[in-house]
């Protein structure tokens, strides 16, 4: 029986040749990952049942995100928990402010994660890096503490579900809007416990951060992970990254899929996603009149250099709502150099924009760019829900970067499209 | 093991920014965590609920992050078990690996209201309704999972499975 890409990297990590949905299996990890909010309390696990050593010390990624630089004294004894964890056991993929990003654009960015690896993170978008042909998930403190000390983990097999997608991008129509779009069409339970698959001409096109955004918000839908098969676009991103062996895999074509959905590209207009859920999507175009006070580019999502440029175009030579501020979150130290030599920061600064070095910030109301009560932000983060920006009384909307430049702009949300004219 | 508590009622896609706001995950202690709980949606709950009492939510039950604060923050208000049509499975892995008991049981989600008194069987998955006299079944855990309930928890389950000296405690 054919296997999805899925089921053959659940296999080899396994040592086992065939595999089915629902089957549990206990699997080697390639990498193990924590932040600044989740490795604490892993660590405190860790040492709890006496445990003197880590697996590999070079299969371990811990990186300061959250709240990193430190918000507050609280914030800084727990980024200092880790450090000395990470110190102590000697980490080589330890980053310190300064050189650590957002970690699931930083991760593929600089080739720890590759290809055809098995992978957790405590930290639910660890499905990000789905979109290089792997099998990443996020799990809880208590699962990656276990995991760092045996660098095993147990998991459920999941079913996979396909998502088709033909023909051509719209204008200003990108991977958060084809992401978005079909967390609207099945609900943010719609993929739950199961590995989202998205293939078709038009994901074949794709660019590599693109289908990163894609597989980043896989748990928005409840998906234990998203997953594309890797191509020559894959490769070209990868190759000069890579820094060990990986490995390719594809889904049989007689592999089996639980759901089956098509999608055409030139159907999708840019969407957003209204409070107080991610599956509360609109194409732009019926959003109507929504004032905005604060207007956030960045995050795991859409912090990557695509996203910068794009919300570059839009705002060159145009000026910031006197009523909005925008705030502008590089996801790593390399995509904020790479925007500083392409004049891209200069442009938002122009525009009237504030730069923050990179940081989760905002995207969980952490620090730099918390919402008031009643004030409303449209932003390019992947997460809704009350009270996730700051006040339970604020209000988030999820758009992509060439939407959120535009409503930057016009202080209300709105299309780039409006912007031609 | 019975749990006998009365059920607070919450919808669906109750997720973990709700169930602890980001603002206290500078802190892993329990108590405080539990003092914070659900206040998104309702700022007296963390007050309101007495000890063992049973939360009964819709589907999807502790979605977005997996801040493993979410069952840690209702397990120290006080909340003995979650009923719900569904879980988000970060947070169902996260509930076990720490020891909150929970089920899923639609029939239970919808037939039980804020105030009833339960009583749970976790062994056998059974949720009586004592106010209205109503039985329901939820699936109980399966057997590997129960073995690591047993263990009393992940840690000690893989502290014992490589032989570390705390974990037989």
């Amino acid at each position: 029986m054919g296997m999805t890409i899925t089921e053959k990297i659940l296999a080899e990590h396994a040592g086992v040749k065939e595999i089915y949905p629902g089957q549990l299996i206990k699997a080697r990890l390639d990498l193990v990952m924590a932040n600044d909010v989740t490795a604490p309390l892993a660590i405190k696990e860790f040492e709890s049942v006496g445990a003197k050593q880590v697996f590999d010390r070079d299969r371990i990624v811990l990186i300061p995100s959250h709240f990193a630089p430190n918000r507050d004294v609280k914030a800084a004894e727990q980024c200092k928990i880790m450090r000395e964890f990470a110190r102590k056991h000697q980490i080589t993929h330890y980053y310190e402010v300064g050189t650590a990003g957002i970690e699931h654009a930083f991760m593929p960015e600089q080739g720890l994660v590759l290809p055809g690896d098995c992978l957790i993170g405590a930290d639910s978008h660890t499905c990000t890096a789905g979109a290089l042909g792997a099998f990443a998930t996020g799990v809880g403190s208590t699962d990656l503490a276990a995991a760092l000390i045996t660098g095993e983990t147990w998991f459920k097999v999941p079913e996979s579900m396909k998502f088709v997608f033909k023909g051509k991008l719209r204008n200003w129509v990108c991977g958060k809007d084809l992401i978005l779009y079909v967390i609207g069409r099945i609900g943010v339970d719609g993929a739950l416990y199961k590995a989202m698959e998205f293939t078709g001409e038009l994901i074949r096109g794709l660019p590599m951060e693109d289908r990163l955004t894609m597989c980043n918000m896989a748990i928005e839908a409840g998906g234990k992970s998203g997953i594309v098969e890797p191509d020559d676009i894959t490769l070209e991103y990868v190759r000069p990254r890579a820094k060990r062996e990986f490995k390719l895999y594809k889904s049989d074509p007689d592999a089996k899929y639980c759901e089956v959905y098509e999608f055409n590209g030139e159907e999708i207009e840019p969407q957003v996603a209204c409070p107080h859920l991610p599956e509360n999507t609109h194409p732009i175009s019926q959003v109507g009149n929504i004032a905005i006070d604060q207007a956030v580019i960045g995050s795991c999502t859409n912090g990557r250099i695509s996203d910068l440029r794009v919300a570059a175009e839009v705002l060159k030579g145009r000026k910031v709502h006197p009523y909005v501020r925008l705030i502008v979150i590089p996801a790593t130290p390399e995509v904020y150099r790479q925007a500083l030599k392409e004049g891209l920061l200069e442009t938002f600064l122009d525009a009237g924009g504030a730069i923050s070095t990179p940081t989760c910030g905002p995207c969980f109301g952490g620090h730099m760019g918390v919402l008031a009560e009643g004030e409303r932000a449209v932003s390019t983060t992947n997460r809704n829900f009350i009270g996730r920006m700051g006040h339970p009384k604020s209000e988030v909307y999820l758009a992509s970067p060439a939407v959120v430049a535009a409503s930057a702009v016009l202080g209300r949300i709105a299309s780039p499209e409006e912007m031609v004219s | 093991m019975l749990i006998r508590g009365k059920a607070w009622k919450f919808g669906d896609d109750v997720d973990t920014d709700v169930i602890i706001p980001s603002l206290y995950l500078v802190t892993s202690d329990p108590e405080e965590l539990g003092k914070h709980c659900m206040e998104a949606v309702d700022p007296e709950f963390p007050r309101k609920i007495g000890k063992g009492d049973i939360i009964v939510a819709g589907k999807n039950f502790g979605c977005g992050s997996s801040r493993e604060h979410a069952p840690i923050s209702i397990k120290a208000a006080g909340v003995s078990c979650v009923i719900a049509r569904s879980f988000a499975r970060i947070f169902y892995r996260n509930a076990i690996n720490i020891g909150l008991p929970i089920l899923e049981c639609p029939e239970a989600a919808d037939g039980v209201s804020t105030g009833d008194q339960l009583e749970v069987d976790l062994d056998t998955g059974e949720i009586r309704n004592m106010s209205t006299g109503r039985v329901y079944r939820a699936t109980p855990f399966p057997p590997f999972m129960q073995e690591l309930i047993a263990a009393g928890g992940l840690m000690k389950y893989v502290a014992k499975q490589v032989g570390l000296a705390r974990g037989s405690d």
